[in-house]
């Protein structure tokens, strides 16, 4: 139990300093404008997908661990637990005074519900697989086993037990996932798929649902009987789904919303002049990547022309040129940002451009390519303005450098999915990942042979067994060190050009404080409030 | 008229059922399906989620199902918006782009012939060519163009109105919106109205009257503004229909909880019930007005009857 009291002990110092900065000068109305992006698609947490919604129930709900305004995880619901040492039994307390809105109490039970209605087949939900480091998840979710065979349990009204199949350290950063909240029993069973409604709505964490008025706005209010709710300032917070961004940056400017979900790329000039003190640019959890289909010449068992490609982009120039909000060039496959781990690094990650063009242009040769037999290849994207102007540039990069030949194809997103995944008619392709938890794992497990988001086709047993080795594997240091080595793999192979890391932008008011910018981009409305403007 | 009326109104069945299975079929046809994502799902939970929405049937049989539903008048649940049922979606939407529909239409009629009036009356003027250049300009610069300026001027600039937002559908948050709709239709109706007005004012009947002496006030008001009007009206038809279902681009600039985003939304989410949905609604909703142009034809034009 050594590694629990550490946690405990990381929660109990870390808390108070977010907890205790309460300013004297608030304004008398404590309320918060939040543009949303897209509408929301549901608020039921198990059913949810997408960073609108997740906004939103990271408002309404909490999990067993909430995270801090600068992304640590602390205690949620559960107020510590303990974890065994063998890394594979977690065992959380409930706070005795956690209630759900409509006062009654929260109890492991609740959890138990959550939890199990999450990976019930008759759910459907789409993120599920999320849970599958939990004891036979994935068989329940299968259909292979009832979900009363999901290994968490209720050991009284406020001790769960959660038993994984092996050691998962990201466990405590998985448990403020909206699949993993708990819902309100009751109300489910009666309103059936409803019961995400206005007025119907039970939730647990630090408001309440008060309005949905679709492609309008969600109004959200403080919600009295929350745990916390002493240190909850904001009474009523607004979201509002604005997908057009520079619409956004209107109501922005007309005062209308007091933070951006994002900011218009085109305009980033005129904010950077204008509105330089607002902006607040911070990593964000993501690898903006090009893919080569792995399964079909020409790219099929040619590791040195696509190492040839890669070398041949310059990334300074896309980070700077164009995509100009501050995004790093990427020269591993795990962006930066995660807790603890030092990602593999390209081996001309340091090489000027120079050298590496004239080492692509050796390599080039090699794999039997020449000015007078230039490589003809497509690259795929996804309609976007953004997406194409960098694939542009990497045309251009490379005519310049190899005398590559290159055709732009740009497909609606569906559409283009669809291409990438039967690998018949893609190239090389434009993806991007969001890591969804802070633990490499997220990002290596694309690329397993099997995985579905392996639109690359890249198959490298060694590089599986790695990956598994590190998922059975309970010294966190011992596992990043095997998710590191595997990271090697990817980047001597290059099936994949990682490009940039991404991140994210809003605009917000100088009175909004406590506002912290964090890798997972997370914000809870309840650690924010309004100063006197 | 009332068996013209139940014809006309039966006759609309077949085109519907058409309408229906062509886009029941070409949305089925596109590639990727509406729980497509990036993260591909494992084969257990795609057939979960086939099963709950009876995707994993033969698509006969879920062309089927859909025309049953749809007799019943439930246009299914959405794929996309997963708490709400299209027939939801459909009943928020529609009474807020039919309010600012029917307001922009009202204004772009007043409006629209007035200018179109005074352009014909007034041929070859400089007031003439003022009203037709307005005109031109507003059929030319795309409303994606004119709102956000609008916005910029009356919102950002001058903060009179509010930049977006519907609010429950206070006045102020309507009035950009309705300008931005109005403004292309009172172009198209201005220029539609001098046309026909010019060749109205130069046919016989229209000959006789001034001949007879009538002033030019009632020459223009009682016998030549009836006729005039017939070429605009059957351009209302179609024109209100697509107005009061709402545009995809002033809903998405100002934020408009209307029904015009679905049309967009849905194609590219590839939720096929809210498609059909809408583009059912939408294409009943263009036979009736066709149907109320024809009947006001009648009223307007002593030569058409419908016995």
């Amino acid at each position: 139990m050594r590694s629990s009291f550490i946690m405990l002990l990381v929660a109990v110092l870390v808390y108070p300093i977010f907890a205790s900065s309460r300013p004297d000068n608030l304004a008398s109305e404590q309320v918060l404008h939040r543009g949303n992006g897209a509408e929301v698609q549901t608020l039921d947490p198990h059913k949810a997908e997408g960073v609108p919604s997740s906004n939103i129930l990271r408002d309404l709900y909490e999990g067993l661990t909430i995270e801090a305004p600068d992304g640590t995880v602390i205690p949620g619901t559960a107020e510590s637990w303990e974890i065994s040492d063998d890394g594979k039994t977690y065992v959380f307390h409930i706070r005795k005074n956690a209630k759900w809105s409509n006062g009654d109490p929260v109890t492991a039970h609740d959890f138990v519900y959550g939890l199990r209605r999450s990976v019930d087949p008759a759910t459907a939900s789409k993120y599920s697989q999320i849970l599958a480091p939990i004891l036979n998840a994935e068989d329940v979710i299968a259909g292979k086993q009832p979900v009363e065979n999901l290994g968490v349990r209720a050991l009284d009204d406020y001790t769960l037990e959660i038993r994984l199949k092996a050691s998962t350290p990201y466990l405590l950063g998985l448990l403020n996932h909206s699949s993993t909240y708990p819902v309100h029993k009751a109300s489910v069973e009666k309103y059936g798929d409803q019961f995400s409604r206005p007025g119907k709505l039970v939730s647990n964490g630090a408001y309440v649902l008060k309005e949905w008025v679709i492609q309008s706005h969600i109004k959200l209010e403080r919600n009295p009987n929350y745990w916390d709710n002493a240190n909850t300032i904001i009474d009523t917070v607004y979201y509002y789904p604005i997908e057009d961004q520079s619409t956004e940056l209107k109501r922005y400017r007309a005062g209308e919303i007091d933070r951006t979900e994002d900011v218009p790329s085109q305009q980033i000039k005129w904010i950077k002049k204008n509105l330089a003190d607002e902006l607040q640019v911070a990593p964000y959890l993501g690898s903006y990547y090009f893919g080569f289909n792995l399964t079909r010449p020409p790219f099929k068992d040619n590791p040195k022309l696509r190492r040839a490609l890669s070398m041949a982009i310059d990334r300074e120039i896309i980070t700077k040129r164009i995509t100009g909000l501050g995004e790093k060039p990427l020269y591993s496959w795990v962006p930066p940002g995660i807790n603890g781990y030092e990602a593999a690094r390209l081996d001309y990650a340091d090489w000027p451009q120079k050298k590496r063009v004239e080492e692509a242009r050796k390599l080039y040769k090699e794999a039997g390519y020449s000015r007078s037999n230039p490589l003809t290849v497509e690259i795929r994207y996804n309609t976007s303005e953004n997406h194409k102007k960098i694939a542009i540039a990497i045309a251009a990069m490379w005519k310049q450098a190899l005398g590559v030949k290159t055709r732009l194809v740009n497909e609606e997103w569906k559409v283009f999915l669809e291409n990438r995944k039967q690998k018949q008619v893609t190239q090389v392709f434009r993806a991007g990942w969001i890591g969804d938890y802070n633990d490499p794992y997220n990002f290596m497990e694309i690329l397993l042979s099997k995985h579905g988001l392996n639109d690359s086709g890249y198959v490298n047993p060694e590089y599986d067994e790695l990956l598994h080795q590190a998922s059975m594997e309970s010294d966190p240091k011992k596992r990043f060190e095997l998710m590191k080595k595997a990271e090697t793999l990817v980047l001597r192979d290059h099936p994949v050009m990682p490009i940039y890391s991404y991140v994210s932008s809003h605009l917000i008011k100088p009175w909004v404080g406590n506002y912290v910018p964090n890798v997972l981009d997370h914000n809870y409305s309840k650690d924010l409030y309004i100063l006197k403007h | 008229m009332l068996r013209y009326s139940l014809k006309r109104l039966l006759g609309a069945v077949p085109t519907l059922l058409i309408l229906m299975t062509l886009a029941f079929f070409m949305m089925r046809a596109a590639p990727g399906g509406p729980f497509d994502t990036e993260k591909t799902l494992p084969p257990e939970i795609q057939a979960n989620l086939d099963k709950k929405y009876h995707l994993d049937e033969s698509l006969v049989q879920q062309y089927g199902r859909y025309l049953w539903d749809l007799a019943h008048g439930d246009f299914g649940p959405s794929f996309q918006y997963k708490d709400y049922s299209v027939n939801e979606l459909i009943a928020t939407g529609f009474p807020v782009s039919l309010r600012l529909g029917l307001s922009a239409i009202a204004i772009a009629l007043i409006i629209g012939v007035g200018l179109g009036t005074l352009a014909a009356l007034r041929q070859n003027s400089a007031t003439d060519y003022s009203v037709m250049t307005l005109a031109m300009t507003g059929i030319s610069i795309p409303n994606f163009v004119l709102a956000p300026i609008l916005i910029l001027v009356f919102a950002v600039y001058l903060g009179w109105l509010p930049a977006g937002g519907w609010n429950g559908g206070a006045f102020k948050n309507t009035i950009l919106p309705i300008i931005g709709l109005a403004l292309p239709q009172i172009a198209y109706i201005s220029r539609l109205m001098r046309g026909s007005m010019i060749e109205v004012l130069r046919s016989n009947p229209i000959r006789t009257a001034r001949a007879k002496g009538l002033p030019e006030r009632v020459v223009i008001l009682r016998h030549a503004l009836k006729p005039a009007l017939l070429p605009v009206v059957s351009f209302l038809g179609p024109a209100t229909a697509a107005v009061i279902t709402g545009s995809v681009v002033i809903e998405q600039i100002f934020g408009i909880p209307g029904l015009g985003r679905y049309f967009v939304q849905g194609a590219l989410n590839r939720d096929y019930t809210l498609v059909m949905g809408v583009v059912v609604f939408y294409g009943a909703l263009i036979i009736l007005f066709n149907f109320i142009v024809d009947l006001v034809y009648a009223l307007l034009d002593p030569k058409v009857r419908y016995g």
